[in-house]
């Protein structure tokens, strides 16, 4: 009983929310481009729907390929950096300035060393700088999370560093490092979205640029069905990458 | 008494905080078993540490005749790798120590066996009850089987029946190879049962405040608790354990 009321309360929410906004656009008559009812927008879905779901595939290609190449760069560095302390020292000053300046402010930048000509190339980028932080933040915690009492049994037992590495460190980071993934993909999102807005109308041709294509047209009913689609992907993205996370933890724990 | 196995010379041990231990003399017999009785905080832990040569002293000195490989620590908590299965964590000292793959895992099993968990090979930590867990962790400790045996208040998360099962257990297991065994616990009638000579150390940082040996022989006959050697031993102990409470 208690879960479907979780289960249904929110939904019923929305429905509120939807509804209350197709009655007071229509009882007030709002024009349709500063605020078109929820029926325009899922009608704007409908009729843009090839152009915007090219158009999502193209965002979330970007952003499959920033989460992978993040996690393979940010992976190599906190290993590198879990082997010695001063290494750890000087890098991670680096990694927060990183992760604290914000991404549009540096966005320019990174498309004019991208090259102009190649738009994607410095959309990518900057996916792979926003996902970077949470995977090497994980990772590094996860390695040097090992428990105290087994790093002595490892002492005892006369371990090497390649032995402790692959198993005892490796295996301790599991959990924290899929955290990060996890974070990471929702965030490497975030970065292909607002890179392809500072890229502007150069040849990125994902979800941003159908939002910011639309709202030159003053099309706003059709901006929120690129927004409509985007949350959906971050949604689909999310609760499919926490399933995964959830299934690698039972086998690793064995329940 | 023969050569012993492992012994700390007048050893002191410095941490930042301040003295945690000594000075402190101990020598352990091959096949001997000591209790360690102590206050929380009097070095007991960093005793046991000296002798695993995990750690050095900060003066004196520690000899150990037994070499790598031939000490092996039971902790407080069962220390498991919790990715792994049993056999895995009981297979590890071996694995690391070079052993094939194959036949570490086949004294695991054996150790296993040896503890009374064979059937349980392949379940992980997490499915395992604080007793099992305990019994994996003194198999994984028995594998190799050492010369010296550590075991730090192994059984103190443990409810009254299974400490009193595993107690019985370490005995049995003690008759099959006698290692030396150093046992440290709070518990005075643990200490009583277990050892064949209780020390008990003053409250930090820690000296010795007096030794007690029980004549009996192991493993204990049935209904040692009640006896007056038992009894007899428990109160010395506790009244030395007193005296160390009240030391400046």
């Amino acid at each position: 009983m208690k879960r479907m009321v979780s289960i249904a309360a929110p939904i019923l929410l929305i429905a509120v929310l939807l509804a209350a906004w197709e009655a007071a656009c229509r009882l007030w008559a709002v024009p349709t481009f500063i605020l078109p009812p929820p029926s325009d927008v899922v009608i704007a879905a409908r009729d843009n729907f090839d152009i915007l779901a090219s158009s999502a595939w193209n965002t979330l290609r970007v952003a499959i390929i920033a989460w992978i190449a993040a996690s393979l760069i940010a992976g190599a560095i906190a290993l590198a950096v879990s082997l010695h302390w001063a290494v750890e020292d000087a890098v991670r000053p680096l990694a927060v300035i990183l992760q604290v300046t914000p991404i549009v402010a540096i966005a320019p930048l990174v498309n004019i060393w991208a090259g102009l000509d190649h738009p994607e190339r410095g959309v990518v980028a900057l996916a792979i700088v926003v996902a970077f932080f949470p995977i090497f933040s994980g990772a590094l915690t996860g390695l040097k999370s090992a428990d105290p009492d087994l790093e002595r049994l490892f002492d005892l037992y006369g371990a090497d560093r390649v032995q402790r590495l692959l198993r005892l460190r490796l295996p301790s980071a599991v959990p924290f490092i899929l955290q990060g993934l996890k974070v990471a993909a929702g965030l490497a999102l975030v970065g292909a979205v607002v890179a392809e807005y500072v890229a502007g109308s150069g040849g990125a041709h994902g979800l941003a640029w159908r939002i910011l294509e639309a709202q030159h047209r003053l099309q706003t009913a059709k901006m929120l069905a690129a927004l409509l689609v985007l949350a959906a992907m971050a949604v689909t993205l999310y609760s499919g990458l926490q399933l995964g996370e959830q299934a690698i933890l039972r086998r690793w724990r064995g329940r | 008494m023969t050569q012993p196995i492992a012994e700390l010379l007048n050893v002191e041990v410095d941490y930042p905080r301040g003295r945690a231990l000594g000075p402190f003399d101990f020598a352990l017999a091959p096949g001997e078993i000591v209790a360690l009785v102590g206050p929380s905080g009097c070095g007991k832990s960093t005793a046991l540490r000296l002798l695993a040569g995990l750690e050095g002293p900060t003066r004196g000195s520690v000899r150990r005749a037994s070499g790598r490989g031939e000490t092996s620590v039971v902790f407080q908590a069962p220390t498991l790798m919790p990715w792994a299965s049993a056999l895995d964590n009981v297979a590890l000292p071996l694995e690391l120590a070079g052993t094939s793959a194959r036949d570490a895992r086949g004294q695991a099993a054996e150790a296993l066996v040896r503890v009374k968990l064979g059937g349980v090979e392949a379940a992980k930590p997490a499915q395992l009850s604080g007793g099992m867990a305990m019994r994996v962790s003194l198999a994984r400790a028995l594998v190799t089987n050492p010369k010296l045996l550590l075991l730090d208040e192994p059984f103190a998360a443990l409810d009254e029946i299974t400490r009193r099962d595993l107690a019985e257990d370490v005995h049995h297991l003690w008759a099959q190879t006698r290692p030396a065994i150093v046992f440290v616990t709070h518990n005075v009638e643990e200490a009583a049962y277990m050892a064949q000579r209780v020390l008990v150390m003053t409250r930090g940082p820690g000296r010795d405040a007096g030794q007690t040996t029980i004549d009996a022989p192991f493993p204990r006959p049935p209904g040692f608790r009640t006896t007056a050697a038992f009894r007899e031993a428990a109160e010395k102990i506790s009244n030395d354990l007193d005296r160390a409470m009240r030391a400046p």
